[in-house]
């Protein structure tokens, strides 16, 4: 069970504003990024996010750059999940690869104002916003064995040790 | 039924005999590319537990994004990714060679029926010779190296046919924007898109890859143009491989056609701060600029300089104007240098650097102060993108680069000619 406070943005939050350019080539542990999150869009947001609070977005959120640290940073600073209209492709792949929940919920996006208070069931598939429930469908095994592992890198680590 | 490009490659790619879009299927690669990011790579890699790379013969390393290293945590960077390709024994470009995607083209890394995958947004560019190429992240690359594959989801596909002859001046950056404008940041969210029409059949191999590099800014996996003479023409100059090009079936489905008409094209810029704020040039003309790039893996090749050169007919830069040209490969270089381009666009004042992604990610060579206006040849217009988050970023060809130099100004090249 997921439970934080909304932060809201709108349609296309790209990478660059998740994790600027001018941090990318930087070597950085993802405690440090997690400093930058969404450095370019909303100061405030390194400073204040607390650990399961939810990112609430509208369409193609991620799109841009393939770089990774769009989603570690967030995982990093402890973002519960990204719940969005939806997302772009290599942002999406990033994101579970990386142990970050991401759901597209367009009803529960229009309904959820920033701060308001978010619970997230993954167990059963509901968002529950101000006593509605915003089901969502299962996420595929695939997907979920990654997550559970903590994402792509523990998830082979783990599966190649087992085939030796 | 037919099925789509996409379809055909990845069914191919993953052993089965036909696939289906939403279908995940799991994929050998012909290529992975990674360049500045390979050592984060080889971290994430040395997580899994592995000690060697699977196929290094498959892999390809190439630095371009912050060269030559502009701080000692960027050179130990460079510095840590040399040792780990030697010890490793992968192919390497190193510093100076150029832009990713130029270098992979230009070697003829790939290649019509091949399917690539690179740690950058912008690997869609392969599609310009016919391959499969699609971005991915830093733990898929590493997931690459380790197992020599990686799932993928079958797209669906759109069709976009472009038709009707450029007016003079109007490029394929103009036809691409224009398309960007229209289908919107995520009008391809997903997709694989097929370029087709008398007009991608006419383009040369540098105007495809325009227009490949910039289906990512619709939210593309991957774009195609159908190989032919000028693809095979090109390669057979840079590669003794011989290919096995993979075509859509005529009666394929598309999830779209979309159809464009650009005999009446006027030159296109897209505005701060999203690729589809996309705007016909009589729109922002007269807009003050500070800072002119012509370069990147987008509009940074030969063609590109020959246009800004032929754009700019001897006039130098604009006073209070810093113009940046940052040619995508040394062969691009060397060839500018030859036709003496190099030398014209230094006499008008301009600064020419050496090849790489220059400012166009915000780390170095050229980044913007807050309330500076640049126009660049590049891809991505995002707030921050070349340096400070109150700058703004105007992207167009290389012509209405050339222009704004010149003037000072967004201006429309055709009333410099």
């Amino acid at each position: 069970m997921i439970v934080g406070r909304a932060w809201k943005y709108g349609d296309n939050v790209n990478t660059d504003v998740i994790f600027p350019g001018r941090y990318t080539y930087a070597r950085m542990e993802p405690e440090e990024m997690a400093k930058h999150a969404l450095e370019d869009l909303d100061p405030s947001f390194a400073r204040e996010v607390k650990p399961g609070d939810v990112i609430v977005a509208g369409r193609n959120f991620g799109c841009g750059s393939s770089r990774e640290q769009a989603a570690t940073c967030l995982a990093a600073a402890g973002v519960g999940a990204v719940v969005a209209k939806g997302f772009a492709r290599i942002f999406f792949r990033n994101a579970i690869n990386s142990g970050l929940l991401v759901l597209e919920i367009p009803d529960a996006v229009d309904a959820i104002q920033s701060g308001d208070r978010v619970e997230i069931d993954t167990e059963n598939g509901v968002l529950i916003h101000e006593g509605k429930r915003h089901p969502f469908p299962p996420l595929p095994d695939g997907v979920r064995e990654i997550l559970a592992a903590g994402g792509l890198i523990p998830y082979l680590r783990d599966r190649l040790a087992k085939e030796g | 039924m037919g099925k789509t490009f996409a379809e055909k490659i990845l069914a191919q790619k993953a052993g089965l005999a036909a696939v289906e879009p939403g279908q995940i299927v799991t994929v050998k690669p012909d290529l992975g590319m990674s360049h500045d990011n390979t050592a984060a790579i080889a971290k994430l890699f040395a997580k899994i537990g592995r000690k060697r790379v699977r196929e290094p013969e498959k892999l390809v390393v190439i630095l371009d994004h912050v060269v030559p290293a502009a701080s000692v945590d960027y050179a130990q960077n460079h510095r840590e990714i040399r040792e780990f390709v030697r010890e490793q024994g992968i192919r390497f470009y190193d510093v100076g060679r150029g832009v990713c995607h130029q270098v992979v083209v230009e070697e003829g890394l790939v290649g019509p029926g091949d399917l690539a995958l690179g740690a950058d947004s912008h690997t869609p560019t392969y599609g310009a010779v016919g391959a499969f190429s699609a971005g991915i992240g830093r733990s898929e690359m590493a997931a690459v190296w380790a197992t020599g594959e990686l799932w993928l989801k079958v797209p669906t596909t759109l069709r976009i046919e472009l038709d009707g002859a450029l007016p003079e001046l109007v490029t394929p950056k103009d036809v691409i924007l224009h398309v960007i404008g229209r289908l919107g940041a995520d009008g391809a969210l997903y997709r694989s898109v097929e370029f087709a029409g008398p007009l991608a059949g006419r383009m040369t191999v540098s105007d495809r890859m325009v227009i490949a590099n910039m289906a990512a800014e619709m939210g593309a996996k991957n774009a195609f143009f159908a190989p032919d003479e000028t693809t095979l023409s090109y390669l057979s100059a840079r590669t003794d491989r011989t290919f096995a090009p993979v075509f859509p079936d005529p009666d394929a489905h598309y999830e779209g056609t979309v159809r464009f008409e650009v005999g009446e094209l006027e030159p296109q810029v897209a505005c701060p701060p999203d690729v589809d704020h996309v705007v016909p040039i009589s729109e922002i003309a007269g807009k003050r600029v500070d800072q002119v790039v012509v370069g990147t893996c987008t509009n940074g090749r030969i063609e590109d300089l020959r246009l800004a050169a032929e754009v700019m007919a001897g006039r130098p830069v604009a006073d209070g104007v810093r113009m940046l040209i940052v040619p995508a490969s040394r062969e691009v270089w060397l060839r500018a240098a030859e036709e003496g381009l190099l030398a014209l666009f230094a006499e008008a004042g301009a600064l020419v650097l050496n090849p790489g992604c220059g400012p166009c990610l915000g780390a170095h060579e050229g980044v913007l102060a807050a309330g500076e206006v640049c126009l660049a040849t590049s891809n991505r217009n995002f707030r921050g993108r070349m340096g400070s988050p109150d700058a703004e970023l105007y992207l167009g060809s290389p012509a209405v680069a050339a222009a704004a130099a010149a003037t000072g100004k967004i201006t429309d090249p055709r009333q410099l000619i």
